[in-house]
């Protein structure tokens, strides 16, 4: 039986830990010639810092040269954390601009240098990571729940822009809740830290967010990523997955 | 086999985004009770599938008919896992345009009947030891007001907030049961023959839409079941009480057109 993207050719960043793992693995499964990038290069993983521009032309150039097209791009890429406290006032200039710079414009020339190319080979889909700190408030993540939400409007224009020059160009946001992802596990420490509990309390009061009271695995966001990548979601384009347990209903 | 040993009922199935779904949910692996009011729509779509799906006919504005309809397929596959809440109606017109008839009909098929299958499907799925979704299927009316659909967004708009809300009680009694919405915008089924000859028949209507959507076509039935399978899916298993929009690009934002003199 073929899989579900078999014959594509999509790029995943921030594939070497967490959800980019576990996206490129999924899409792998069913078919797709997966490339991974990561800043933290090594094995089969590309290095990449998705903040250099001249490193993304490189990449799509290769890719394309390489396998002959590209058909997806998941932009998964980011960074939670900074020098400094993350609420709005105590935060560092420094550490917004470091966030913005990963989140938000990695995301833009990601999207800038993969349109033309998937454009060429007949059409595609992007799926930008964004969360669900672009849809509830997040004063303990503040420039990350700014930044995703920015990923989250970005990535509407991208799909309107695509529609309007005739590029067969999907383009979607995914939005995970409570997945214990290497980023949500210091998320758990450092609250845990703040707050002068244990990590188990610091846990359970994340969880106790969640109305189906379970984390979402890995899994269940690739599985997301993987419908919007397909082309059973061939006219899914400009809207928000959102993947967490039922948690932006009641926070 | 997306939907191995899952028992699912799909209403509205004797025609477009229904037929499509119940069609899929087997192909995907699913034994399905095929739903509609009309009888011999329904026995057409169950025959196409074969053993695998049984005729349900009934009106899902009736809580006798869902009874019925949920006993029977019970007893006859097992169990039940999933509900896609597909059959609806629609009358256009403005606000002073609606008529008391046209709003009670779509009150009572878009809303009471989704309302009521979400309580038989929410009992049966727990009593039978089902495990799945209920997807109940709104509009982009759902999400937005339109000037001249006034009273199929009102009832649309329900099934929205309804959904969230079954989502978040299955949630918190610990049910094995998630619940989406999705939002489609204009397809091209059946639905839309009644009101073509008043448009100028059904090619210039289609057209019409489709110059309203940004990826320059109208969506079909099948572009709405390759969602609703997903939302009714195990790789779905922590979505609930998301409203999943297939609009090609419609509600991302207004167009550049402004810019383009």
């Amino acid at each position: 039986m073929s899989g579900r993207v078999s014959g594509k050719v999509i790029i995943v960043t921030g594939a070497a830990i967490g959800l980019g793992t576990a996206i490129a693995k999924r899409l792998a499964e069913e078919g797709a010639t997966i490339v991974r990038t990561d800043i933290n290069g090594g094995g089969d993983v590309i290095r990449q810092d998705v903040t250099d521009e001249a490193q993304w032309q490189t990449l799509i150039d290769d890719v394309v040269r390489r396998h002959g097209r590209l058909d997806g791009l998941v932009n998964n890429a980011g960074v939670a954390d900074g020098k400094g406290p993350p609420d709005p006032e105590g935060a560092l200039a420094e550490d917004w601009r470091r966030i913005y710079s990963v989140n938000v414009e990695g995301t833009f020339l990601g999207c800038k240098y993969a349109m033309p190319a998937i454009a060429q080979g007949g059409g595609g889909a992007i799926v930008n990571m964004s969360s669900i700190g672009a849809l509830v408030p997040t004063p303990f993540l503040s420039a990350y729940g700014a930044s995703k939400a920015a990923v989250m409007q970005f990535t509407r224009s991208v799909a309107l822009h695509c529609c309007e020059h005739g590029y067969a160009i999907r383009c979607n946001s995914v939005h995970p809740g409570q997945v214990r992802t290497p980023m949500h596990v210091d998320l758990i420490a450092r609250t845990a830290a703040e707050l002068g509990i244990d990590e188990d309390q610091a846990a359970e009061a994340f969880l106790s967010k969640v109305p189906m009271k379970k984390w979402q695995e890995a899994v269940d966001i690739a599985n997301g990523v993987l419908f919007l990548m397909s082309d059973e979601a061939r006219f899914v384009t400009g809207t928000s997955l959102v993947v967490d347990g039922g948690m932006s209903l009641t926070n | 086999m997306r939907l191995k040993d899952k028992v699912a009922i799909v209403t509205g199935a004797a025609s477009g985004i229904g037929r499509a779904t119940a069609l899929t949910f087997a192909r995907e692996g699913a034994r399905v009770g095929v739903a509609d009011i009309d009888a011999d729509g329904a026995a057409r779509t169950a025959g196409q599938i074969g053993e695998r799906a049984i005729a349900i006919p009934f009106d899902v504005s009736q809580e006798d008919g869902w009874t019925d309809a949920v006993g029977r397929t019970v007893a006859h596959f097992g169990k039940l896992d999933i509900l896609a809440n597909v059959a609806g109606i629609g009358f256009p017109g403005s606000i002073l345009d609606l008529t008391m008839d046209q709003w009670n009909k779509m009150i009572a098929v878009n809303l009471t009947g989704v309302m009521l299958g979400c309580q038989a499907a929410i009992r049966a799925i727990r009593d039978s030891g089902g495990s799945g979704a209920i997807v109940n299927v709104s509009s982009l009316a759902g999400l937005i007001g339109i000037s001249d659909v006034a009273g199929y967004c009102g009832t649309k708009g329900g099934v929205t907030t309804l959904s969230k809300s079954v989502a978040l009680f299955c949630a918190e009694q610990g049910l094995p049961i998630r619940c989406v919405s999705v939002h489609p915008t204009y397809v091209d089924s059946e639905m839309l023959d009644p009101i073509a000859s008043a448009v100028g028949g059904r090619q210039a209507m289609v057209d019409a839409m489709a110059r309203l959507v940004p990826i320059g076509r109208i969506a079909t039935p099948q572009d709405i079941a390759n969602a609703i399978l997903f939302a009714a899916s195990d790789d779905a298993a922590m979505m609930s009480g998301h409203a999943l929009v297939i609009d090609g690009a419609q509600l991302a934002g207004p167009s550049s057109a402004h810019t383009k003199g």
